[in-house]
């Protein structure tokens, strides 16, 4: 069981979007209960996997939450700066989520 | 499986409304799903028109981000509907900003809707959200402190001086106090967005948990349901015991997976809506499928506010602003192009010193979008875009800061680079004027004794 796909290929939606002026949320939604649980358990959405792919620090996470009702990992980071300010250049920070996208899932 | 609540009533004690758009104004509404709504029997129909996600430049400068002529149909749309079903209209944050201009605006356009159409005399409702910053002034003066969220110092007088113009996000109570005076067609100021649909779900007694719910639900409209498809309008059902919520355009259904996954959109945490006077929890909340494409939702819990604190949104300018477009294909540039921007900047500094201004170079093809957070930022395209802002006090000022620094990549000095005439190539030889550059000064809260207080409210008569 050492298969590895693309997050692309395992998650059914994966998207960011402003919460606030000062956030940004990250959404990743699974098409079933077995392809939530593989992601949660290979842990390569989790605090530590999210500041290594962003670069960040754990206190720039403002949340980070498995949500059972949608399947979905969610995880919400501090703005660089306020959205839509002189230098942002993505005012809803609805293309955060790139870097996502290519994150390998082993076993699926 | 029950007959769709689209052909129906669930119970004997519903409120029904149909949401025709998530953001009015912005995007049109499509008619074909709004018109199946207008014959499902809906007791009102709501809409939200702002959002804090298009950024300071609106409500700094005091003008929409949606263009005038979608504003007026949208509205004739819903207001047509309204007047000839006899059922209230609400429209929240009105203008993308819901500041008092915006208001007048949407009352306006309400008016000569009513005189194009020659519609039956109706009572409009509107409301104010704006605060002075005088009055925040003699907040901060008194030490009753004005909150910052996510993690902003509390207001203070430098912060509220760089501010031009600050709105209060109102709760369900001047949409109540508007629906108890007779409005037939209400345009609030800034609000929140569940509120529109709340109010007059709690006006009519239904609990408190399930009314903000059912906001929560609804002011998206198809963003609730799938296959993804926005600007459809949807249907909402509240009782005592549920709220359900039905996609309207026949390609869409609401799924316990769509409508769920909705919940969590645009907010940090997908378990708790907070809007003045409380919030709702609901990390308890139970989605089932009711019919094909009904999905219903109970469980909910409301926690009201010890203390009653409004969120206050302000944006202040920074200056005038001027845009250059720079691009560069030459490989041993791009692996420099840091150098380059930074010989730019010195000659900017060479001009008009460290301060004063802003310089901003933001690199299309390396990490314009994530900035420091981007993964590949040490693998550039084999060609770059970049993007040169200058801002600054005046228009000449700005034009002349994001001049220099974007010709002067033109003639920046690499040491290695083969090509000796000329290290970017333009798009423009000019750089050209943009909107002026605003930031978010005031993300906040402050403590209130009345939840009208900062939201006075007003009746019209339009029609003939």
């Amino acid at each position: 069981m050492t298969a590895r796909r693309k997050l692309s290929e395992v998650a059914k939606t994966i998207r960011s979007k402003n919460a606030g002026v000062d956030k940004i949320t990250f959404d990743v939604i699974f098409p079933d209960r077995a392809a939530y649980d593989r992601v949660r358990e290979s842990a390569v959405l989790s605090r530590a996997a999210v500041c290594r792919i962003f670069a960040i620090d754990a206190e720039q996470i403002s949340d980070h939450v498995e949500f059972d009702p949608a399947l979905a990992i969610k995880f919400t980071i501090y703005r660089r700066m306020p959205s839509g300010s002189p230098g942002d250049a993505d005012i809803f920070g609805s293309q955060q989520y790139g870097p996502l996208l290519d994150i390998e899932v082993p076993g699926v | 499986m029950p007959v769709s609540i689209q052909h129906g009533r669930s119970a004997n004690h519903t409120l029904r409304i149909v949401c025709p758009n998530g953001h009015l104004g912005f995007a049109p509404i499509k008619t074909g799903s709004f018109q199946i709504g207008c014959h499902c029997e809906p007791d009102l129909i709501c809409a939200d028109s702002g959002s804090c996600d298009v950024g300071p430049v609106p409500l700094g400068a005091d003008i929409s981000s949606s263009p005038l002529q979608w504003q007026v149909d949208d509205l004739e749309t819903m207001l047509l509907a309204s007047r000839r079903l006899g059922v209230p209209m609400i429209v929240g944050s009105a203008g993308d900003t819901g500041t008092n201009s915006r208001v007048d605006l949407f009352v306006g356009i309400i008016r000569d809707l009513a005189n194009k159409h020659g519609l039956s005399r109706f009572r409009v409702g509107y409301f104010y959200s704006e605060v002075s910053k005088d009055a925040l002034r003699r907040r901060i003066v008194d030490r009753d402190t004005v909150m910052g969220l996510d993690g902003r110092p509390p207001l203070d007088l430098a912060t509220l001086d760089a501010t031009e113009r600050i709105v209060a996000v109102a709760g369900i109570h001047p949409y109540i106090k508007l629906l108890n005076e007779g409005a037939d067609v209400i345009i609030g100021g800034r609000s929140s967005d569940c509120a529109i649909f709340a109010a007059p779900a709690i006006r009519q007694g239904f609990p408190k948990a399930l009314a903000y719910f059912y906001g929560k639900v609804l002011e998206c409209a198809s963003f609730c349901a799938e296959p993804y498809g926005a600007k459809e309008s949807v249907l909402g059902e509240i009782t005592i015991d549920d709220v359900k919520v039905t996609a309207l355009l026949p390609e869409q259904r609401c799924t316990i997976a769509s409508v769920a996954g909705h919940a969590m959109y645009e907010r940090a945490n997908p378990f708790y809506e907070y809007f003045l006077g409380g919030h709702i929890d609901m990390s308890q909340c139970h989605y089932e499928q009711y019919d094909e494409r009904t999905v219903r939702v109970t469980g909910p819990r409301y926690v009201p506010a010890s203390e009653l604190r409004v969120k206050l949104e302000g944006a202040g300018k920074i200056g005038e602003r001027y845009v250059g477009i720079v691009g560069v294909r030459d490989p041993y540039t791009i692996a420099n192009i840091d150098l380059v921007t930074a010989w730019a900047r010195r000659q900017v500094v060479e001009r008009f010193g460290d301060g004063g201004y802003e310089l901003h170079f933001t690199i299309y093809g390396r990490n314009a979008i994530l900035g420091d957070n981007e993964p590949l930022r040490t693998t550039p395209a084999h060609e770059l875009g970049i993007v040169v802002q200058g801002v600054a006090p005046t228009k000449a000022m700005a034009e002349e800061v994001c001049i220099i620094a974007t010709r002067q990549m033109f003639y920046a000095r690499l040491p290695q680079v083969k090509g000796t005439a000329g290290s970017v190539a333009f798009l423009l030889d000019e750089v050209m004027p943009a909107s002026p550059a605003y930031r978010w000064t005031l993300n906040h809260t402050m403590r209130l004794d009345d939840p009208l207080e900062l939201f006075p409210t007003f009746i019209c008569e339009a029609g003939v």
